[in-house]
């Protein structure tokens, strides 16, 4: 379980920008959770990860983890129990390495990396298995540079490396945003697929509000630093996508977008 | 001949600074200022041993050791003090001027008709007269080689595998539960110490040091390591390193035909400077034309 405790945060303190993105938020996050959450841009969406994920501080206020206060736990010992895309799918993977190089670094999360041969040649069979699992034809391209890969399936892969070793959180963070349709939907299926498999207690932030209706278990839309919409089990599944967009609307009418 | 065996010798031990600046420059996207004061910082140390005729080969360790904690200083300079990367360089390049000015007791020292790793009972034993002119090469050349082959297999490791991300990528290596800015310090040791090794060899070859032989250090790294990896990207069976190697060789035979040319001796750096600019246009030149094709 993570919970946000009357977390504030503000962006350029004593100058005439001065900006409050959060004010005394409450959130917690049960266990087993896939939790959509939609907003508009600045709305406190992708801050929200990064103060879950330690990249950025909070100026007040506390986190919790199953009752551990990891509020000034540094974001690399964080992240070893949380695993992140990006939207961007060049930040998920090392481009210049090649794809067995990639997933055998990611095998080692947890780890010592220490002088040990870098590529354990008996997971090898189990690397190309999970690779044959995307239905990219990924497993046949172990020794290529995942630079030349596709912006599709870098981001698979960096889904597969993120969840490879066992961790309490996915943090999504629109990593569909960046794909063409199609491949966007195949890697929303990947994703909805690891989720379940692996039972993972997921946070996928998206713009696109099709996605946040139909996966998940609870759905969150964000404004102006607030949780203005939380909707759980039945009440989610009957929520539409019409629904969610009216009330798009008439938030961004009222702060005048 | 002579000529051969002297491009041939120094090229090699410029070779070992080389892939120090390889690491940093390319693997960590670094540019790091440092070797030009750890260069002659492991000739400093080595001069001043050999001056006190301790055991030749005690240089060796004891100049990567001090490398690598010049290293350690700048990488504490950049990732907990976060000052740039190029500054951490420059701040402990001027650092390092006095302080192999007081390891050496003196601007310049020289040591010959002193044993060194080229000049001892053991080689003098084994090597028999005739060959004694070629003696030097061999014994750079085995250094050299081992000085790849042990980074070839780090890079191999794990650990390795983790530098090579920081570079790459940092975010992967912070997703990776890793410190990045350790990453980064390591890195940082292991080149110094290789370019303080380098310096340690250079002083027992030319027989003495200098406290102004640092001086472009991290030009002639960094024109070795584009000359190696340019000319040979697409020989995919050459090692990077191995490139680099060959790099650092192909950039003195460039440097010594510019000489027999009627340049002076004097004239090095501006030569070097000059060369380095070539090379680096170049090399871009030859980036555009790839990012075209694609």
């Amino acid at each position: 379980m993570l919970r946000l405790e009357n977390v504030s945060k503000y962006y350029n303190v004593g100058t005439v920008n001065e900006m409050c993105l959060f004010r005394n938020f409450n959130l917690t996050i049960h266990d087993g959770e896939f939790i959509s959450v939609v907003g508009s841009n600045g709305s406190g969406k992708t801050s929200m990860l990064n103060i879950i994920c330690g990249s950025i501080d909070v100026d007040s206020g506390k986190l919790w983890l199953n009752d551990q206060d990891i509020t000034n736990m540094k974001e690399y010992k964080r992240l070893e129990k949380i695993g992140r895309v990006f939207q961007n799918p060049a930040m998920g993977t090392c481009p210049g390495m090649t794809i067995l190089e990639n997933l055998s670094i990611a095998d080692n999360k947890g780890k010592h990396y220490g002088l040990r041969r870098g590529i354990q040649k008996k997971r090898i069979d189990y690397y190309r298995e999970q690779l044959s699992l995307l239905n990219l034809g990924l497993e046949d391209k172990l020794h290529v540079k995942v630079g030349s890969l596709s912006g599709g399936q870098r981001q698979a892969l960096a889904l597969l490396m993120s969840t490879m070793t066992p961790i309490d959180f996915l943090i999504l963070d629109e990593h569909t945003a960046a794909l063409d349709p199609k491949t966007a939907e195949v890697n929303m299926e990947l994703t909805n697929k690891l989720v379940k498999e692996k039972k993972l207690t997921t946070i996928m932030v998206t713009h696109n509000l099709r996605y946040a209706v139909e996966y998940g278990d609870r759905l969150l839309m964000m404004h102006e630093g607030k949780a203005i919409l939380d909707k759980n089990g039945d009440e989610k599944e009957r929520t539409r996508v019409e629904d969610v967009l009216d009330i798009f609307n008439a938030i961004s009418v009222e702060s005048g977008n | 001949m002579t000529l051969l065996i002297s491009v041939l010798e120094q090229g090699l031990i410029y070779a070992i600074m080389a892939l120090g600046i390889y690491i940093t420059y390319k693997i960590l996207d670094f540019p790091d200022l440092t070797v030009d004061g750890s260069f002659p910082m492991g000739a400093a140390i080595t001069a001043l041993m050999i001056s006190r005729d301790m055991n030749p080969l005690l240089t060796l360790p004891v100049s990567f050791l001090l490398g690598v904690v010049s290293g350690i200083c700048t990488g504490v300079i950049h990732v907990k003090l976060k000052v740039r990367d190029l500054l951490s360089g420059i701040i402990m390049m001027t650092a390092l001027y006095t302080v192999n000015l007081r390891i050496a007791g003196r601007a310049n020292l020289p040591i010959y008709n002193k044993t060194t790793i080229f000049d001892n009972e053991v080689v003098n034993a084994l090597v028999p007269e005739p060959l004694r002119q070629y003696e030097t090469v061999w014994i750079i050349l085995i250094i050299t080689l081992i000085a790849k082959y042990i980074l070839d297999w780090y890079l191999r490791t794990k650990s390795g595998y983790i530098l090579r991300a920081v570079g790459d990528n940092d975010a992967i290596v912070t997703a990776m539960a890793v410190d990045k800015g350790m990453i980064k310090i390591i890195g940082l040791a292991i080149a110094n110490g290789l370019v303080s090794l380098s310096g340690c060899i250079f002083a027992q070859q030319q027989r003495y040091f200098d406290a102004s032989m640092g001086t472009g250090t991290m030009v002639i790294g960094l024109a070795s390591v584009i000359i190696g990896t340019s000319l040979f990207k697409k020989i995919t069976l050459l090692r990077v390193t191995s490139s680099v190697v060959i790099g650092s060789v192909i950039y003195k035979a460039c440097v010594a035909i510019a000489i027999k040319f009627g340049f002076q001796s004097t004239d090095l750096k501006l030569i070097t400077a000059v060369l380095f600019l070539i090379i680096l246009v170049l090399g871009r030149e030859r980036k555009r034309k790839v990012k075209a094709d694609a």
